[in-house]
Order: C-alpha cells, then sequence, then structure tokens
C-alpha cells in the first residue's frame, strides 16, 4: 500500500516535470520565432528607408553617383533575398543584408565628408533614422541569438532533451556575420603606449 | 551570462508578482487591524459599562476599514502609473518635437527590441538635473521617464544605457512591484495625516468617558489592561506606519540597481555607457527637484542627493534608496573589462 503511493507520486513528480519541461521548450520555440520576425520586421524598415534617404542627397551628390547606386542595388537584392524569408533560408537573406550594411557604411564615410550636406536638417535627420535602424536590426539580431541559444541550450540540457523530441524542437539557426570584411573591426589604438 | 540572467528573469518576474500581492495584502491586513483593532479596544472599554450605555458588539470601523483597505489598494494599483507620472509633472512624448526628443524616442524603441517587450510610453520630466524611472503594471503597459537635464547631457550611447536599465526594470517587473508600492506608502502618509488630526480631536472628546471607563473597572482589572496594551499597540502602529512604509519602498529598491545595471548591460553589450552615464548623473549633484520622496525610489539615482546613499552597510542600508553610485560604476567597469577580455581585445600592458 505504502509503496504504491510512493511509485504514485514519484509517477506524478515526473509527468508534472514533463509538462512543464515540454511547455518551456514550446514557449521558447515561440519567443524564437517571434525574434526572428522582429529581425524580418526591421529589415523591411530598413529598406523602406533607403529610397527617402538616397533622393534627400541625390541632388547634391551627383559626383557620388556610384556609392549612391551600390546602395541601392544592395537594397534590391536585400528586399529580394527577404522575401521568402524563414529561419531556413538565413544564410541568404544574411548575406545580402550584409551586403547592404557595407554599402551604406561606404555612403556614410562619403556622407562624412560633406559637412554641408550633413548640416542639411533633413539628412542629419535621416541620418539619424539610419543609426536607429542599423541599431534596431542589430539588436533584434541580438535578442534573436539570445533567445535561441536559449532554445537550443534548453534542448540539449539533460532531462529537458527527453522531451525536445515530444515538443518537436530543432536546434535554431544563429544569425552570423558571414561577410569577413564585417567581421574585422578596425583596431584603432589611442592610448599613446608603447607596443607589446 | 545570458543564460545566467534569463534563468534568473523567471524567478525575478515570478518574485515581484509574489511580492506586489503579499504588499497588497499586507496593506488591507493593515487597515484591518486598525479597524478591529480599534473596534477590540471600544469593545473592552465599553463591555463593562452600565446597562443603559452603549455597548460597542458589532465590529463597525474593522469593516469600514477593511473596506477602505481593499478599495485604496484596488485603486492605487489601478491608477499608480499615472498617479506617479502626475507627481513629477511629466508630459508625454506623442509626436517627437526636437531632434533630441527624434533620438529619445528611437532609442526607447532599439531597446525595446534589445528587451524583447512591446514599446513603452515616453515622457519628459520638466527638470534640469539627469534622472530617469520607469512606472507601469506589466510589459506590455509601462512608461519610461527621462528629465530633460538627462536628454541634454547625456550622448547617444549613453541615453541608450540609461533606457536600457530603465527596461531592465521594466523586463523584470520591478516597476509592478515598486509602483504599488509607491501608490500605497502614498496613501498610508496621507490617511496618516488626515486621520492623525481626527484622531487628537477624538482623544480630547473621549478623555472624560475613558476615565469614568477605569473606574468602573477596577474589578476586572484584566481586562482593562488588555485594553491599554492594545490602546498603546493601536497607536504606536499609527504613528509608525509612515515610517514602516518608507523602510519597505528604500529596502526593496536597493538590490534591483545592480540587478537593472546588470540587465542594461546586457541589452546594450555596452555597460562602459552606463557607467559614464551614471558618473554624469552622479556629478550633477543638483536634487531632482521635480521628483518627490514618493517615488524616490523609482528612480536610476536617487532624486533628493542624499549622503546616505554614499556608503553601504550600518544605518545606510537602513536608510538609503540606492546602492553607492561608486560601487554601481565599479561593477559595470568591472563588465565591460570581462568583455574586452572575454573578446581577447583588451591591450597588453
Amino acid at each position: 500500500m505504502g509503496g504504491t503511493v510512493i511509485l504514485l507520486i514519484i509517477l506524478a513528480v515526473v509527468v508534472l516535470y514533463g509538462v512543464s519541461a515540454y511547455n518551456g521548450l514550446i514557449n521558447l520555440k515561440n519567443q524564437t520565432l517571434n525574434a526572428f520576425k522582429q529581425i524580418d520586421v526591421q529589415l523591411k524598415r530598413r529598406h523602406d528607408l533607403i529610397p527617402n534617404l538616397v533622393n534627400a542627397v541625390k541632388g547634391a551628390m551627383d559626383f557620388e553617383r556610384q556609392t549612391l547606386e551600390a546602395v541601392i542595388q544592395a537594397r534590391n537584392q536585400a528586399v529580394a533575398a527577404g522575401a521568402n524569408a524563414a529561419p531556413g533560408a538565413m544564410k541568404q537573406m544574411a548575406t545580402a543584408e550584409n551586403q547592404l550594411t557595407a554599402a551604406l557604411s561606404r555612403f556614410n564615410v562619403v556622407v562624412e565628408q560633406y559637412p554641408q550636406l550633413k548640416a542639411t536638417a533633413n539628412v542629419g535627420q535621416l541620418q539619424e533614422e539610419l543609426t536607429s535602424t542599423e541599431n534596431r536590426i542589430s539588436f533584434s539580431r541580438q535578442a534573436y541569438n539570445d533567445t535561441a541559444t536559449q532554445y537550443n541550450t534548453k534542448q540539449q540540457q539533460f532531462p529537458t532533451n527527453l522531451f525536445a523530441g515530444i515538443a518537436k524542437a530543432s536546434p535554431a539557426e544563429l544569425w552570423e556575420i558571414t561577410d569577413e570584411g564585417e567581421r574585422a573591426v578596425p583596431q584603432v589604438d589611442l592610448s599613446m603606449k608603447p607596443k607589446a | 551570462m545570458t543564460d545566467d540572467t534569463s534563468l534568473n528573469l523567471f524567478q525575478q518576474q515570478e518574485a515581484n508578482r509574489r511580492r506586489t500581492v503579499i504588499l497588497v495584502i499586507g496593506f488591507v491586513l493593515f487597515f484591518a487591524w486598525l479597524g478591529f483593532g480599534g473596534d477590540f479596544i471600544y469593545y473592552l472599554a465599553t463591555s463593562d459599562a452600565g446597562p443603559e450605555t452603549y455597548h460597542h458588539t458589532f465590529p463597525w470601523f474593522g469593516l469600514v476599514m477593511t473596506a477602505i483597505g481593499a478599495g485604496i489598494a484596488r485603486y492605487g494599483f489601478a491608477t499608480g502609473p499615472n498617479k506617479v507620472l502626475w507627481s513629477t509633472g511629466a508630459r508625454e512624448v506623442v509626436e517627437p518635437a526636437t531632434d533630441k526628443e527624434r533620438q529619445l524616442v528611437n532609442v526607447v524603441e532599439e531597446m525595446a527590441i534589445a528587451a524583447g517587450i512591446p514599446r513603452p510610453r515616453i515622457w519628459i520630466v520638466p527638470d534640469a538635473d539627469p534622472n530617469a524611472f520607469a512606472t507601469g503594471l506589466d510589459q506590455g503597459h509601462s512608461h519610461i521617464a527621462v528629465t530633460q537635464g538627462l536628454l541634454d547631457m547625456c550622448s547617444r550611447d549613453e541615453l541608450q544605457a540609461v533606457i536600457a536599465h530603465e527596461l531592465g526594470h521594466v523586463k523584470n517587473l520591478d516597476v509592478r512591484l515598486m509602483t504599488t508600492l509607491a501608490a500605497l506608502v502614498g496613501a498610508v502618509a496621507l490617511m496618516h495625516d488626515g486621520v492623525g488630526r481626527l484622531m487628537r480631536g477624538g482623544f480630547r472628546l473621549g478623555g472624560g468617558g475613558g476615565g469614568g471607563g477605569s473606574r468602573g473597572g477596577g474589578k476586572k482589572g484584566g481586562l482593562g489592561q488588555l485594553a491599554i496594551i492594545l490602546l498603546v499597540l493601536w497607536v504606536i502602529t499609527w504613528i509608525l506606519a509612515p515610517i514602516i512604509s518608507q523602510f519597505l519602498a528604500m529596502a526593496v529598491s536597493r538590490k534591483r540597481e545592480y540587478l537593472a545595471d546588470a540587465m542594461g548591460a546586457q541589452f546594450t553589450r555596452n555597460p562602459m555607457a552606463l557607467a559614464t552615464a551614471l558618473q554624469k548623473i552622479e556629478s550633477a549633484d543638483a536634487p531632482t527637484s521635480s521628483i518627490k520622496r514618493g517615488a524616490a525610489h523609482l528612480c536610476i539615482a536617487d532624486p533628493l542627493g542624499r549622503r546616505m546613499n554614499l556608503h553601504e552597510g550600518g544605518m545606510a542600508n537602513l536608510l538609503a534608496t540606492h546602492p553607492p553610485m561608486a560601487a554601481r560604476i565599479a561593477r559595470l567597469k568591472g563588465m565591460a573589462y570581462q568583455r574586452l577580455k572575454a573578446e581577447g581585445q583588451f591591450p597588453a600592458t
């Protein structure tokens, strides 16, 4: 009699733990999906912003046609790659977006060379918008990567991994920097220290 | 670090929900004690009086006070965020008018994305001293307020760091507990002032009657003593209520600042920006005059600029609402150092 009760209690604990592990995994899965959607939303915002930016500076920067065209082209490619966005097709999207990021940073460098252009209120505002958009994109990636890492860790950890199959959990791909050029952070050393 | 804080996050949210419930229950119980305690004392005082005089047998005070307490708690909980914002004279930023306001709106949106919560409503407090606070009851209905001084003084990165700190409070539901506390502390202070005045009048009236009661109660000395002990306790509770609620507000907010600093650093991945922002806030040592005592524990830095906040331990542990700024900055610099070391970017010395 006592043995049966103990057995039942153990069984109940196991079942309760299973339910909470399952729910936790589902919760994280949805959070990961949602975080991915957020990146998408922010990328769209960037795509919509670029034509405005280019229009605002086109007249003043006629001689920098090449830079502008590079931005527009990269933007169109990114829009095309983003059209079939899904966590699976992430590589393609990431490549196109990274190219756009690179084109935009070249563009920013060019704008910095024309102080009178920067002084125009319109361009100043657009630059703030651009900064904000770039931040939003990187923060949404960061949020996605954090959530996805959490989700992946949960799936692999014991004993939650026993329930990963039931919850149909599969590892989520992280958003990584693929472009070697972007990875190389320029090192600026102003410390005046003798090199070790 | 990510995994650790996120696991803690869930516990933090649960703990904050639970503490809010305990706080509200405690508040109502406090009112019940004031009411029923009064009833019981009145009952003891009138039980041995003659048959023709009034016998206090039905606990009217208790029922009414409990109802009032529950009503205030309910009202305070529902209107807490608005009350806090109203008390600071903040105005909402709906359409950003200046470049700085546009930047603020952008920064808040960026950090909301990083924190993975809906964008809070944004308010500006017209005060030249840099400070910021967050209020609200849950992640979906939160408010962030910064002073004009903070907006003018901080760079974009520093503003971002301060907002990230505040969103840390929002995300782990500190705002729920701290806003409820602000509303209830305010209610206790108000009630104490109001009823205190009534009671002083009441004692003068009741003086003669009380004297008669103690003469008549000679044969039932035990009851009379009990009534006196209760009366003393009861009066002490009345006197201490606002002090206790102040202590509560202080104790609740100190540990949370470190945690919100850490969460802010996690959102921005830039602990140094928060460190420099805190340094700027600290060096502008004028008190934030628009933010009153009742909302002090909500702010990123003590708006009253109390010296207590410079130390840790001893009296400061009782009286300070915020941990010492130097300790917070040191912790953030430690985080920045860890980050550089982890990335292998720390310059060789």
